[in-house]
């Protein structure tokens, strides 16, 4: 088992900590995983990236040009990885900020209102939760309560308050697949 | 200890601090100022020294002063800034200093850019600053090499009383993967014999790398000479994957390397005999296994972040005996696993057209 | 008639004798080159200071480059102009120690001038004794960013012009204004009154560091007869009639910690 995961947006949306959650639960889950983002010289502001992937057998190169996974936060990132998806892959779409829809008919596609759902919640910056939630029902690369217990260990001090709301988020990402 | 979720920068700097250095200097410069932030911290919390230097030149000549003293000094840089440290590199290895030095290779020549690279291997490997002679250079590929090499260059410094690089690249100091620290181990209480304490009961210590005498000199060299010869004996490494029954071997260092394992995963999976050479270390060059590899090989392909320079070590170790063939990318363009796929497809292609 | 000198006997007071911190070798300096007094000073300082096991000198490149030789303390040997550098390395892996940075003025003021300037900056605790001769002795008598306007050198032979190379360096002018300086002075060693106003300079700076103060800089207007092209005694005059002029002696930073430990010296 091989996957690789593409988290896009902009920064400040969130999109590092999304991967990193997900690196997080595949190392407590017993498997090889490697986390690596885009890094440019801005401090703020910008198109960001990370890359996961996951394995069950040591890992050689950390990035790949066409990931299996690709979890677009806004329009930008859309239309720079939506042609890259691996065929038979996975795009996940933050239909909020992206009113475009693929037209590829080798891969699933997943909109979700994610920074809609995120503001009914409470903070739009939950958005990052919802698309993890909704990715994961969509392709269960890991179970969600992995995801869960990784934001129990991994949220950051700063944060640690909105860990309920967190929790709730990728619930609620769940839910858009899961719901009829 | 457990795994953990580890930045390679983050895991190199704090594998220093378990590894005993007592001293670190440095000069913020992307992709590596990580490392220098998290030592501004842990360094002082341990009672250590960690100083931001006016510059890489300061920095490495307060490495060369801490190192007199005999304690255990780091640094740590990228390209731009391993260039302007070549000065005091050469002192500290004439003058039989062990140090260890991090460079975190980013796109060149001039300021470039800050994506990984590989286009200092000519500068680490060949000297660094002027004179006649090699330091030692250890390329990890991933995290938890990262670690293990950080404190291999700390045991080989002393050892050897050599100048030791760790020579990785911005994705290695980017990348977060599981890995596992060493336990914190206590720093050393003595100094050595021929460290500069102060003349106390003694005679005075001196270190210089002065020899006006052209014989002297001469001699110096040879000392110097001579351990290298012990080092290339004693401290070539490598690792490969599927080189048993291969006719084609991959060879490439550090994030190329690691690249090219996938791509020579993907090779095999198509059927193709394709195996893979990863040097860990590339001063001393592992030529001894390259050189007995290549006997069974019909040729080899070499991948590198840069335009071709490993390669030159790769044609002296095989002597002509295969084809040496080459992909690069260069300016920081990291190579995609399809992308060596193919060169492999193309090498492998031309082995065929020979028969 | 010259009388045989006397093996000293117990009765007698040694009033003069060679430095214990002092090498007894021949040094390779010039006749007429006052490094040898510098040498002897800070010898001198460091004996009566009780601290020669305890000092660390870096040497220079430069005329004194085998100052480690010539001291009978630790000592190394620094890259051109970085000993303060090198000299801030030693001092913070051997807090205990007395770090010496000995240096000319190609070496300090022209290609080290941001090592010194942040060692100063920094408040290190570290002594460097300033040779100050306006000229690179090393290499054959060069400009020097210390040169005076219309010197005469290999490298300005029509002398120098403020239009082509700018102005003399004044580098305890430029130290002393930094908060990080404690004690930054300027002497002459051209006559046996200022020698002794130099010495006295020389220990106060040594005190500063060993009372772990911050950063202390001695200049000494030194002479170099042979690339000045002047007799020793010539030199002599030289610096008191051109150098002195351009270089004011006195006191630039001295802070009240350091002025107690003047007078209590």
């Amino acid at each position: 088992m091989k996957v690789e995961c593409l988290f896009s947006g902009f920064g400040g949306q969130g999109v590092m900590f999304a991967g990193q959650l997900l690196a997080y639960a595949a190392m407590d889950a017993g498997l090889d995983v490697t986390w690596i983002p885009s890094y440019g010289p801005e401090m703020r502001g910008g198109t960001a990236h990370c890359l996961v992937v996951i394995a069950d057998h040591p890992i050689g190169s950390p990035v790949v040009m066409h990931p299996q996974v690709a979890i677009v936060f806004n329009g930008p990132s859309f239309d720079k990885y939506e042609p890259l998806v691996a065929a038979g892959g996975l795009l996940v779409v933050n239909s909020s900020l992206v009113p475009r829809s693929s037209t590829r008919a080798n891969l699933t596609h997943v909109r979700v209102d994610a920074t809609q759902i995120a503001s009914q919640l409470g903070d739009t910056h939950l958005a990052n939760m919802v698309l993890l939630g909704a990715a994961l029902t969509a392709r269960p690369l890991l179970p969600l309560p992995a995801i869960e217990r990784a934001l129990d260990a991994h949220l950051p001090e700063r944060h640690r308050h909105l860990l309920a709301p967190n929790k709730q988020a990728l619930a609620a990402g769940a839910e858009v697949l899961t719901s009829p | 200890m457990p795994k953990e979720l580890l930045k390679g920068n983050i895991a190199i700097a704090e594998a220093a601090v378990r590894a005993g250095m007592q001293a670190y200097f440095g000069y913020p410069i992307t992709p590596q100022t990580e490392l220098l932030e998290y030592l501004s911290a842990r360094m002082p919390e341990l009672g250590r020294t960690f100083l931001q230097a006016e510059s890489e030149i300061a920095a490495i000549h307060m490495v060369y002063g801490a190192a007199c003293t005999g304690v255990r000094a780091m640094t740590s840089t990228s390209s731009p800034g391993y260039s302007l440290m070549q000065e005091g590199l050469s002192y500290i290895a004439a003058s039989d200093l062990p140090c260890v030095v991090v460079n975190m290779m980013r796109g060149g020549p001039g300021l470039g850019n800050i994506q990984p690279s590989q286009g200092d291997y000519f500068q680490m490997t060949r000297s660094a600053g002027h004179g006649d002679y090699h330091p030692i250079v250890l390329a990890p590929a991933s995290v938890q090499e990262a670690i293990d090499f950080t404190l291999l260059a700390f045991t080989l410094a002393e050892q050897y009383r050599h100048l030791v690089i760790l020579a990785a690249d911005g994705q290695v100091g980017q990348m977060m993967e599981p890995a596992e620290l060493p336990p914190l181990l206590p720093v050393a209480e003595e100094r050595p014999v021929w460290a500069l304490t102060g003349a106390r009961g003694r005679g005075k210590n001196i270190i210089s790398s002065l020899h006006l005498r052209a014989e002297e000199e001469e001699i110096a060299n040879q000392r110097i000479q001579a351990r290298l010869l012990t080092i290339c004996a004693n401290e070539q490494r490598s690792t490969e994957y599927a080189t048993d029954d291969a006719e084609l071997l991959v060879i490439g260092f550090g994030t190329a390397g690691r690249i090219a394992y996938s791509a020579v995963e993907a090779a095999r999976a198509k059927g193709l005999k394709v195996g893979l050479l990863r040097p860990q270390t590339l001063y001393p060059f592992p030529e001894d296994r390259l050189s007995r590899l290549a006997r069974q090989m019909r040729s080899c392909l070499v991948v590198e972040m840069n335009a071709g320079q490993m390669i030159e070590d790769v044609r002296l170790a095989v002597a002509g005996r295969i084809p040496v063939r080459f992909y690069g990318r260069m300016g920081g363009m990291v190579p995609m696993p399809d992308d060596v796929l193919t060169a492999i497809e193309e090498a492998y292609a031309l082995h065929a057209a020979v028969v | 008639m010259m009388q045989a000198l006397r093996e000293p006997t117990a009765e007698m007071e040694v009033i003069y004798q060679h430095p214990a911190a002092l090498s007894e070798c021949r040094t390779h300096y010039c006749p007429g080159c006052t490094h040898g007094i510098a040498h002897r000073l800070l010898a001198e300082a460091i004996d009566e200071l009780g601290i020669r096991e305890r000092v660390i000198l870096v040497a220079p490149v430069g005329c004194a480059v085998f100052a480690y030789e010539y001291f009978e303390v630790d000592g190394c040997e620094a890259a051109h102009g970085r000993a303060p550098a090198m000299a801030t390395g030693i001092k913070r892996s051997c807090p205990e120690n007395l770090v010496i940075t000995y240096q000319g003025d190609g070496d300090l003021a022209s290609i080290g001038a941001a090592e010194i300037l942040h060692a100063a900056a920094r408040g290190e605790r570290i002594t460097t004794i300033f040779v100050n001769n306006a000229v690179y002795g090393m290499t054959g008598g060069q400009m020097a960013p210390t040169s005076l306007l219309g010197q005469k050198t290999t490298s300005s032979p029509a002398g120098r012009m403020a239009t082509l190379t700018g102005y003399p360096l004044h580098m305890c002018e430029l130290l002393s204004g930094l908060q990080g300086s404690t004690y930054i002075v300027r002497r002459s060693l051209h006559d046996v009154r200022h020698i002794r106003q130099a010495k006295k300079a020389i220990t106060t700076a040594l005190r500063v560091q060993m009372a772990g103060l911050g950063f202390g800089m001695v200049e000494l207007l030194s002479s170099c007869p042979t690339n000045w092209g002047l007799t020793p005694e010539q030199a002599m005059g030289w610096i008191e009639t051109k150098l002195i002029p351009q270089y004011p002696l006195g006191d630039y930073k001295v802070t009240d910690e350091a002025k107690a430990l003047e007078k209590a010296g």
